[in-house]
């Protein structure tokens, strides 16, 4: 298991080439990246706060739930904090199992459980000011599907 | 009893500051809102709805009726939008 908070950028492809890279034992490996969108061309920047301490907390407790629950060879999650840029990359996840559907499954609950239970909060600058990004509804909601 | 507590994202904003002591005879989370929200209009703003707020405990997410013996750290944040 490999938890990374940083505001540094990392490299997506080296990221994903050097995953489970050293094992023979993995059949699959699911990796996601989440990018800063500007879907208007309004955005300028995106600020995100964290709460140190609790958020590798939260993402270890995350990841253990997912090991758990799957039969996971190996899990990383990286994830940015800081001012961003649109188009640049937030975070990412990637499992690894001997078989797909665990590593698709246990993706899916890393992203769902990353999204409102870890201590993340987004700002959106535009040209028209600063405003935080609400939580959705529909993210809560996706949590009663594990 | 002493504690500390941390704000975040627009909590933070509200109240002015990220992080403050305070020594309080609070036994909930609940109680220590309210003693809160008597101090100054800020904090009455900030927990005036509070299924708009999430707290935790020594860094693990709590309930508002949450008893606070033994804990050392408490913050109020909204709901969180990581990934």
């Amino acid at each position: 298991m490999d938890i990374r908070v940083q505001d540094a950028p990392f490299d997506y492809g080296q990221e994903c080439a050097g995953f489970g890279a050293d094992r023979s034992d993995i059949g699959a490996i699911v990796t996601f990246c989440g990018i800063v969108r500007d879907e208007h061309s309004t955005l300028q920047a995106m600020q995100i706060e964290h709460y140190p301490g609790m958020t590798e907390r939260a993402l270890h407790k995350i990841a253990s739930e997912a090991q758990a629950r799957w039969s996971l060879s190996d899990c990383l999650i990286i994830h940015r904090f800081g001012r961003l840029k649109p188009g640049e990359k937030i975070m990412m996840v990637a499992t690894a199992a001997r078989h797909r559907a665990d590593a698709f499954a246990a993706a899916d609950f890393l992203m769902d459980y990353l999204k409102s239970r870890a201590p993340f909060w987004k700002k959106e600058f535009s040209g028209e000011g600063a405003e935080w990004v609400a939580a959705k509804d529909a993210d809560e909601d996706a949590l009663k599907r594990w | 009893m002493t504690l500390d507590i941390l704000y975040f994202a627009w909590v933070r904003e509200r109240i002015g500051e990220p992080r403050e002591t305070v020594s309080t005879d609070a036994t909930t989370v609940a109680e220590l809102v309210d003693e809160l929200r008597a101090r100054e209009d800020r904090y009455a703003l900030a927990f005036s709805d509070l299924s708009a707020l999430r707290v935790a405990l020594d860094q693990d997410l709590a309930d508002f009726d949450a008893p606070l013996a033994g804990v050392r750290e408490v913050a109020f944040f909204p709901p969180m939008t990581g990934g």
